[in-house]
């Protein structure tokens, strides 16, 4: 088999995968755990809890506050100190909740069992419950992104769901969460997988992961032989040429099914596919299987500086402090503290700011490592060009930003930019291409948006 | 605890610099700049190392004192492969002042007017070489005596000097003349052509400038740049398949006046431009479809130049009226963007 990948640009950065083969721990109960209400694209969870009131794990702290949205429940049980505000992952102060932690008593409802729970077995799961149970339960994607997964499930009319894609790449450098997931939990991620298909209503399932995980190819594609060989369902293990941002929605269904996705507002579904992350299969799982509602997730601590990196079982709500002093504590001297990996992971203000849905990884930069060198003047190479993987030109758009040009940047297609930060790893002359970029994206997509507005009420 | 630096993302670079790319095609140079210290001698020498200190002085002066001491570009690497690229540009018998004239032009007028960097229309190296050939026309076409490797200047002086054909002055004569055998049979061989190893009728070596005297060490220089993906090879080999198949066609319309498209390649200062001039960074097209259009275009120019226009080498002014266009082409010419790519399986 030939090893596919997207056909668009893409860059190769340093692997530094540093906890590949560093089993998962359970990280230990944090004294206080915070929740922010925005852990999701989308509009904030309400909050249901009062000041004062007892929690358990997997109680209800705050539903869904409108379609696009999710419900966040307790992963600590305790009392309630007080809904405040708190620095997160943006560095803004946004909306949370506090939780004195005390025991860890669970709600009963949960089933807390190691046994391997089976599509086959459960004839009771309709499409529609395996969706509502997914909703219900609060679970979003877990590579980062945040969204949704039940309004995935459900396309609108105009297209047709055909396959689900799980993304296994795991392409940022360092991190390697999903890569302990897929090797702990293989049998989970696969029943998650048969959930999300039969929710969607599709019978073809690929599973894309790079070629730089050999063990996770075999043995899941060892795994589906087993488990879908007599089934309705086919599904197929893609192993993927390393190349970044290969994680990305469109370039992963561009690298599996050759198919590529028309620009912005065109989601994946549009050419028929439903891609989500290895987490979220597993989240599903447990959502659908377990009734156990998202409260927890693997997430990677790691840093070249850092004494011993790991991967952890990580309740929600735990302050990465407590993760950074289970690996050692900080590393001396000036630290860039990421919530996710080095292309587009956050830089955080604060080291109390808690693991979110998507933290799928800490990552300490150290030294030379979290500076930014001088830029220079452009010097026209088109290497940018060259690598972005939507076929735009960065140092263009990037020039138009800073000139405010946002009719021309439009015109170009700045808002199909996907952020991925290609550009401005590969640019010679350091310029911080994406820094302007994404200005001129936000700006554009307001203008775009306040246009609609405007046209909207004359029909 | 130290501080918490912030910044956006990515918080990760790759090892590319400006410095890397400069210094890259420096060595790239390197293969025909021993060649021609081989073929010329000391002239070689003195000639280039005249034109590169005088660019690097040129560009610190300006930066220093025109520019009043803003981040001083001097170190990049770019003024010194201007004046490299200037100096094999010339003949190895050229005198100091009329180098050091061609630098002033080619950094100060071709470069920093624009403003430095990364903002010029025009390849530096080319402006200043150009003013040269218009403004020193016979200085500018003398070339050395073959065998006086340890002397320089050699016959600075254009009365005594050894003006004698080469290659592609011979080409175009043979193509208005009534006898053109005559002026093709003194072509020298393809193998010679490609290592640089000629002499023409009046004893004058290589018969061309510094650079351009063995093809061999410029392919190699190419190889060099693409392997350390420095270029692409979308702009050289455009140029010179377009030279190819174009002089090719007109070989075999009439062999009698036309040399063959092998000998018409390794003539002159085709590979050079190809490969070191036209694929400068600042002055040619952003995207590989342009990078194809702007070498299509300068082949056919070089062409027209050659054997029609004024001039035996057509290279540098077609690489300088591309250069023009490459605004306008950078302009229409898109990449494909994600999502027009159809779907195939």
């Amino acid at each position: 088999m030939n090893i596919r990948t997207f056909r668009i640009g893409g860059i190769h950065p340093e692997e530094n995968k540093l906890t590949h083969e560093v089993a998962t721990q359970v990280a230990p109960l944090p004294k206080q755990a915070i929740f922010p209400l925005s852990q999701h694209i989308g509009a904030p969870a309400k909050p249901v809890v009062q000041k004062g009131d007892k929690v358990k794990v997997g109680t209800l702290l705050a539903e869904a506050g409108g379609f696009v949205s999710a419900p966040i429940y307790s992963s600590v049980s305790g009392t309630v100190l007080k809904i405040d505000t708190a620095v997160d992952a943006t560095g803004y102060r946004k909306p949370v909740i506090i939780i004195n932690v005390e025991g860890d008593e669970w709600e009963e409802t949960i089933d807390r069992s190691d046994k391997l729970e089976t599509v086959g077995a459960h004839p009771e799961l309709t499409p529609e419950e395996i969706v509502n149970r997914i909703k219900t339960a609060g679970v979003v994607g877990m590579g980062g992104a945040c969204f949704p997964t039940f309004i995935k499930l459900c396309p609108p009319p105009t297209a047709k769901a055909e396959c689900v894609i799980i993304n296994a790449v795991e392409c940022e450098p360092y991190i390697t969460a999903d890569y302990r997931l897929m090797m702990e939990h293989a049998d989970e991620i696969l029943v998650g997988l048969e959930l999300l298909m039969k929710g969607a209503k599709v019978t073809r399932g690929y599973i894309g992961i790079e070629t730089n995980k050999p063990a996770a190819i075999d043995l899941l594609t060892k795994k589906c032989a087993e488990v879908f060989s007599a089934s309705e369902y086919t599904v197929e293990v893609v192993p993927l040429k390393q190349r970044y941002p290969q994680g990305g929605e469109k370039q992963l269904v561009d690298a599996v099914i050759r198919r590529q996705v028309p620009a912005p507002p065109a989601i994946p579904v549009n050419v028929g596919a439903i891609v989500q992350n290895v987490g979220t299969a597993f989240a599903v799982y447990e959502a659908v299987m377990k009734h156990k509602p998202l409260f927890e997730r693997y997430t990677t601590v790691t840093g070249k500086r850092l004494e011993k990196p790991g991967n952890f079982l990580v309740r929600m709500g735990t302050p990465m402090q407590d993760l950074i002093n289970l690996c050692g504590g900080m590393p001396e001297g000036d630290n860039k503290v990421l919530a996710g990996g080095p292309m587009m992971g956050k830089a955080l203000t604060s080291i109390e700011v808690p693991i979110c849905k998507g933290t799928n990884s800490v990552t300490i930069l150290s030294d030379d490592d979290a500076v930014r060198q001088v830029p220079q003047s452009c010097i026209r190479c088109g290497k940018c060009v060259d690598v972005c993987p939507m076929g735009l030109e960065p140092y263009l758009l990037a020039k138009l930003s800073s000139f405010k040009q946002w009719e021309r940047a439009e015109k170009e297609d700045v808002v199909s930019c996907i952020e991925c930060g290609s550009c401005q790893f590969t640019c010679p002359a350091h310029r911080p291409l994406l820094d302007n970029i994404r200005q001129g994206k936000s700006t554009v997509m307001g203008i775009i948006r306040s246009r609609a507005a405007a046209a909207a009420p004359k029909k | 605890m130290g501080k918490l630096i912030v910044s956006l993302s990515p918080h990760a670079h790759g090892t590319d610099s400006v410095e890397r790319n400069m210094y890259g095609v420096i060595i790239a140079l390197l293969p025909a700049l021993l060649a021609s210290f081989w073929f010329f001698g000391l002239g070689s020498a003195v000639v280039c190392l005249t034109s590169v200190v005088a660019c690097v002085l040129f560009e610190w002066a300006i930066n220093r004192f025109i520019f009043g001491n803003r981040q001083n570009t001097v170190l990049d690497g770019s003024a010194a492969l201007t004046g490299l690229l200037l100096g094999m540009n010339l003949p190895s018998n050229l005198p100091l002042w009329i180098i050091v004239i061609g630098a002033l032009f080619a950094i100060g007028v071709g470069k920093m007017t624009f403003g430095g960097l990364g903002q010029n229309i025009f390849n530096p190296a080319l402006v200043g070489r150009c003013v040269l050939l218009v403004a020193f026309p016979a200085q500018m076409t003398t070339w050395p005596k073959a065998g006086n490797l340890l002397v320089y200047p050699v016959s600075s002086d254009p009365v005594d000097g050894l003006t004698g054909a080469t290659p592609l002055s011979l080409m175009k004569q043979a193509i208005t003349s009534d006898e053109p055998q005559k002026y093709l049979d003194q072509l020298p061989s393809t193998l010679d052509l490609l290592l640089g190893n000629h002499v023409n009728a009046a004893g004058a070596l290589g018969a061309g400038t510094i650079g351009e005297v063995c093809a061999l060490a410029l392919i190699i220089g190419l190889c060099f740049m693409l392997w350390r993906k420095i270029i692409t090879w979308h702009t050289p080999v455009s140029i010179i398949g377009t030279v190819f198949v174009v002089s090719g066609l007109m070989y075999l319309i009439d062999p009698a006046h036309y040399a063959s498209p092998v000998q018409v390649i390794l003539s002159g200062g085709l590979m050079l431009g190809a490969i070191f001039m036209a694929t400068d960074y600042v002055t040619s097209p952003m995207t590989h479809k342009g990078q194809l259009i702007y070498g299509v275009c300068i082949g056919l120019l070089t062409i027209v130049i050659r054997n029609w226009g004024a001039y035996p080498e057509g290279m540098s002014f077609a690489i300088l009226i591309m250069n023009a266009f490459t605004p306008l082409i950078n302009n229409y010419v898109k990449p494909k963007r994600f999502g027009e790519v159809p779907a195939k399986q």
